[in-house]
């Protein structure tokens, strides 16, 4: 399949921008001037945005606690998170939902989850609504490793099967379940397996080549919106970061990450492809490079000026009225 | 105006409201039953106590959702399709099985508008049966409200009466915040005028069912027909009391308590669940904060045990605090 440049360049600025959200946060988590619980996207970049570029603002997703990724992906402000993550007034959610409550209702995001196995049922929910308005739209419920061991995530899938309405569970195998190893916690070790079972097509899909889950998902997209039911992607990734900040990483291999920075990275790879094909000068993609690069900064310096919320702010919001 | 039975009452609510707005869709186990069955019967249920009967022929497969055994989906579906913009009726067929469902309920509808910055509503209702009286044990006959009352950002209403039922439903399905619907199964079959057309019934907004002098008795659910069993026996001596129905535990209107208490001096709270942490506990609480100047006497509460609810018929009869307890607890209130 072929893409224009304006694709090409749109969908590496949206990786390149994970990337640097995520790396800078690293920094500034240090600090300790960032409050609470992090959870990283790096490295897992080309399936959020291999995965949202084939979706509009009409389609649905339901993110994790690792949200960061998708939320950029499917368009959410990119300065209104940053905010949000240093829990500031005027954040995406005024400061009270923080990185892992990240949603944007006009973009189509129904929510980052702190509860890993979460979102599945919610995003076969929104999937009904799509099927009772004729199939125009899809809801894809990102998950992982760990969420795919969740009753919750089994009794989603069947119930999408059951009611035949368009899904898609993009699983991504990132090898670790918090601190656990998949190949230990998933017991028959073959999560598209599982979706089969369910009655649903499945693929693997190498999750660090953006070509290779925007293929994937096209496919999905296509078969859902045919109303043939849910599909599942299963893309296999690494993260280059813990499972939240400060996690000591124990469980990996001492030269791991460092290995996979350089054999499992999308945005290396990204530039390969495209400079192998020529469909796009590299020095287009340096000149996103330092544009994503001033705006990150941006996000940063507005996000530290910017005031928290008023406490009157408390307890408004629980209920539309009560 | 007509009889109807509770459960007639609610399933004419569901219909009105289903004729009205397109965005409303039922779903649950057995809503309308017979999907896949061998009798080519597709309404074979109409839910198993009769409350979603009807809606399948009218509203279709697209709007009355039957559903495999997952409460867990069941619920989230229907909070996810409510942030997609429809206006989801879910039914958890007994309230004991919130426990499977409980992350979706208080951990996600709860929470969304809130950890969301005010910028979704989450405007589900979930109806459930609940109760003891019928022998079905200790997992099929719990109150569950109470447990669900304590959670910020829920609605949690309990008609006592066909009337209510209708028109509470109503304001539920219309409501745009999350709502638990509780429906007290031996309240099901019990019958009240209920007008044909439509009306709603605010939340917040405690039913004075009787004005009384001696003391104010606060009753939830089914204990709202057994207190006034008790009062029309007490009213044989002279004793009268306000009888109060808050209709919603949350919000809950504690201001027509606070002034009943404020009059009369005297608090007894009537609730089919064990004491501890229950609604009774927290209404004597509120109140005793407010109007403990007024009281001439200790509050009461008459409730369950804490214990689980238990089959053989003379321990449930022992276990659901029936007429009988609350004519003795509001005489001796009234003798303190």
């Amino acid at each position: 399949m072929t893409f224009t440049a304006e694709q090409l360049e749109r969908a590496y600025r949206q990786m390149k921008t994970i990337r640097e959200f995520e790396e800078r946060l690293h920094v500034e988590i240090a600090t300790g001037e960032i409050p609470g619980f992090t959870h990283l996207y790096s490295g897992q970049e080309a399936v959020a945005v291999g995965v949202c570029e084939t979706l509009t603002d009409a389609d649905y997703i339901a993110s994790t606690h690792r949200g960061h990724g998708h939320c950029i992906a499917k368009g959410c402000d990119v300065l209104g998170m940053m905010k949000e993550i240093y829990g500031r007034a005027d954040g995406l959610c005024k400061g009270k939902g923080g990185s892992m409550h990240i949603a944007d209702f006009s973009r189509g995001m129904l929510g980052a989850n702190a509860i890993v196995g979460g979102g599945p049922p919610l995003a076969v929910g929104a999937a009904i609504a799509c099927r009772n308005a004729g199939n125009k739209a899809v809801s894809v419920a990102f998950g992982g490793d760990g969420s795919c061991n969740q009753g919750t995530v089994f009794e989603a899938m069947n119930l999408a099967v059951v009611l035949k309405v368009p899904a898609i569970f993009v699983f991504e195998n990132n090898g670790y379940s918090e601190h656990t190893g998949a190949d230990y916690s998933v017991g028959s070790k073959d999560i598209a397996g599982r979706s089969r079972g369910f009655g649903m097509p499945a693929e693997d899909v190498d999750g660090a080549d953006f070509f290779a889950v925007y293929e994937a998902m096209q496919r999905a997209v296509a078969h859902a919106k045919a109303g043939k039911g849910p599909y599942t992607i299963v893309p296999l990734i690494t993260r280059y970061f813990g499972h939240f900040e400060g996690d000591p990483q124990n469980y990996r291999a001492k030269d791991e990450v460092a290995q996979l920075r350089q054999t499992m990275d999308c945005l290396k790879r990204f530039r390969a492809r495209v400079e192998a094909d020529r469909s796009l000068p590299l020095s287009r993609l340096d000149a996103i490079d330092t544009e994503v690069l001033e705006l990150i900064d941006r996000c940063v310096k507005e996000a530290k000026a910017s005031p928290p919320p008023a406490e009157s702010e408390l307890t408004s919001d629980v209920y539309i009225n009560y | 105006m007509p009889q109807l039975s509770m459960r007639d009452a609610i399933n004419q609510a569901l219909h009105q409201e289903m004729a009205r707005d397109p965005r409303v869709i039922v779903l649950g186990e057995d809503v309308s039953g017979g999907a896949g069955g061998t009798s080519g019967e597709r309404e074979a249920a109409g839910g198993i106590f009769g409350v979603t009967k009807g809606l399948l022929p009218k509203y279709g497969e697209q709007r009355v959702i039957d559903t495999p055994i997952s409460e867990s989906a069941i619920i989230g579906a229907a909070g996810g399709a409510a942030l997609a913009g429809l206006r989801p009726v879910a039914e958890i067929m007994f309230a004991d099985f919130v426990g499977v469902c409980l992350d979706q309920i208080y951990n996600q509808i709860a929470k969304f508008r809130y950890m969301f910055g005010g910028r979704t509503t989450c405007p589900v209702v979930i109806r459930t049966a609940m109760g003891a009286g019928m022998n079905m044990g200790a997992q099929h006959s719990q109150t569950m409200y109470p447990l669900l009352t304590a959670v910020p950002g829920l609605k949690i209403v309990i008609p006592s009466n066909a009337y209510d039922a209708k028109g509470l439903m109503l304001q539920a399905i219309r409501d745009d915040d999350p709502v638990v619907f509780f429906e007290h199964k031996a309240l099901y079959p019990r019958k009240g005028e209920v007008p044909e057309g439509m009306y709603t019934i605010p939340f917040g907004e405690a039913n004075l069912v009787r004005e009384g002098e001696h003391a104010t008795v606060v009753a939830i659910g089914r204990m709202v027909p057994f207190a006034e069993k008790a009062l029309d026996a007490l009213a044989k001596d002279g004793i009268t009391c306000d009888l109060i129905d808050p209709r919603t535990t949350s919000p809950l209107d504690s201001d027509t308590i606070i002034e009943s208490v404020e009059g009369t001096g005297r608090l007894i709270v009537i609730d089919e669940s064990p004491p501890r942490c229950s609604v009774a506990a927290d209404i004597v609480a509120i109140v005793t904060q407010a109007a403990f100047r007024s009281m001439k006497a200790a509050p009461r509460m008459v409730t369950a045990p804490h214990a689980p609810i238990p089959f053989a018929p003379a321990l449930e009869r022992a276990y659901v605090p029936g007429p009988q307890k609350i004519e003795a607890a509001i005489r001796a209130a009234v003798r303190e």
